[in-house]
């Protein structure tokens, strides 16, 4: 136990550290995901093309080449990025590819008629899919996009090897500081994830049963 | 059952002329399939049209080419004086002056009964919320389901539910009505309240393309019947005429089969 209060402001910043890459490699993965999907389904073949591309890009490619790509490649074009920013882009660039797969499969699940309902009172496309499409995929798409989410909150593990202080940096740190605390450290770490991750488990199955829908 | 309302379409009370919708000429393809051959075609004001045929003759894909749901190949299909755009916004706007009203009702399932007659109003009509409301509850009474429009279409009969779909319709003023087989997914205990509704839109001077195998419908509520066989208008006359005297031995062949099983 002494362990853990001597280091409680390290344990403290690097969950901290997490939960905020979490958050808001996040937002961009659910916000640029959906984005995609849409474009994906769009009648207009260039912007479908565009999105299979990214999508196909990304997610063939490992997550560590992304963070490579953003941290060292965008300043050969003179993006340079900070490295806590740098990681939340990588992680949410990788993840929208993973975001759009699993809301195309839930527009892929409503009812073809829905959007022609839509379209035959007159939305335009968007509309119909802001409308009536998306809300409906979204209810279906809950339990898989929560796994893409849950997924991407340990991908942000990679961001200890490009300089970002988040839980997973504690390992070594630790662990060379205190080399008899080795399986403590391990518990501390895991702890803090599943501090991140099983609320927000919890809260997405709050939120599939609040939407679930009749047919 | 179809309670007196203000009328549905002031726009039948416009001076005839031009036909409200043309179809010259129209092919269409599904791959190899010609489902659509050479069809031409022409809509009054206030006309009823009714489309028979034996299944996968076309009907529902001429209906749907109407509001250019499938695009066409060849021709040219014009709703009052103007040619169907391509996709876009100017197609959506010119679809919301045409009603459609699907077999399998196509409710939005995630709305209620209110917001579904509402939806179209507000968002493409640009209508106050309370306006469109107000107007979706006489709508919603004029076909008798007034008291539904809090619950979710899965909580309604088919019959209501397609009573709802033709509020939904009706809601945006449309100048033409589109039924492809509106009665066909419902139990037989269903079919004359939704038929009761439609007749009663024909009475008001609603200008409707039907598809349907209902016969006591045509017979009552039809102008015209025209009669589809593989992708073609084989014979086209008033209900009387061809119900008692098909000319193609095609019609004669299928009024057969529907009238004496
Ligand atoms: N999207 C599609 N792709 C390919 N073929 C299609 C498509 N839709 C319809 N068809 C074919 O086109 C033909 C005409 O179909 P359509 O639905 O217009 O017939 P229908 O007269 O409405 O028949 P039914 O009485 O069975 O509803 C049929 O052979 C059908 O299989
Ligand atoms: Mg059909």
């Amino acid at each position: 136990m002494q362990f853990f209060v001597d280091n409680l402001d390290l344990f403290w910043d690097a969950f901290l550290t997490t939960l905020s890459l979490s958050l808001l490699a996040g937002l961009l993965a659910l916000v640029l995901g959906t984005l995609l999907a849409a474009l994906r389904v769009s009648p207009i073949t260039p912007l479908r093309a565009l999105s299979t591309f990214y999508v196909e890009t990304f997610r063939n490619t490992p997550l560590t080449v992304v963070f490579f790509f953003v941290i060292f490649g965008l300043p050969q074009i003179d993006f340079v990025i900070d490295f806590f920013p740098g990681s939340v882009l990588a992680v949410g660039l990788y993840t929208a590819a993973f975001v759009c797969e699993a809301v195309r499969s839930g527009i892929n699940a409503v009812p073809a008629g829905q959007a022609e309902a839509s379209r035959a009172i007159g939305l335009t496309f968007s509309q119909s899919l802001r409308e009536v499409v998306l809300p409906q995929a979204f209810r279906t798409v809950v339990p898989p996009l929560g796994n893409v989410l849950i997924a991407m909150v340990k991908n942000t593990s990679i961001a200890a090897g490009f300089s970002v202080s988040e839980l997973s940096s504690l390992l070594p740190r630790l662990v060379n500081a205190n080399a008899g605390e080795l399986m403590l450290v391990l518990l501390g770490v895991v702890v803090c994830y599943m501090v991140i991750t099983l609320p927000a488990a919890f809260v997405l199955s709050r939120v599939e049963r609040r939407v679930a829908i009749l047919r | 059952m179809y309670a007196a309302g203000p009328r549905v379409a002031e726009v039948t009370s416009l001076a005839k002329g031009e036909p409200l919708v043309r179809l010259t000429g129209v092919n269409k393809w599904f791959g190899e399939l010609h489902v659509l051959q050479d069809i031409d075609l022409s809509i009054d004001r206030g006309e009823v049209v009714v489309v028979i045929g034996p299944s996968g003759s076309g009907k529902s894909t001429l209906c749907r080419a109407i509001n250019r749901l499938e695009a066409i190949e060849q021709g040219e299909i014009t709703i009052d004086g103007q040619r169907l755009p391509e996709e876009g916004k100017e197609l959506a706007r010119l679809r919301a002056d045409v009603g459609m009203v699907f077999q399998s009702f196509n409710l939005f399932a995630h709305k209620t009964i209110l917001e579904n007659v509402t939806l179209g109003p507000v968002k493409v009509r640009r209508k106050p919320k309370a306006e469109a409301e107000q107007r979706a509850r006489e709508l919603l009474d004029r076909v008798g389901v007034g008291a539904q429009a809090d619950k979710y279409p899965a909580q309604l009969s088919g019959g209501q539910q397609q009573r709802v779909a033709i509020a939904r319709a009706l809601a945006m003023d449309p100048k033409v009505m589109l039924f492809d087989e509106p009665t066909s997914a419902l139990d037989p205990e269903m079919i004359n309240e939704v038929l009761d509704v439609m007749t009663g839109l024909a009475r008001d001077g609603m200008t409707m393309v039907v598809v349907t195998h209902e016969m006591g419908f045509a017979r009552r509520a039809a102008n015209r019947v025209v009669f589809m066989d593989a992708g073609r208008v084989v014979e086209a006359a008033d209900p009387e005429t061809f119900f008692t005297r098909p000319q193609s031995d095609r019609a004669k062949d299928f009024l057969s089969k529907i009238l004496n099983h």
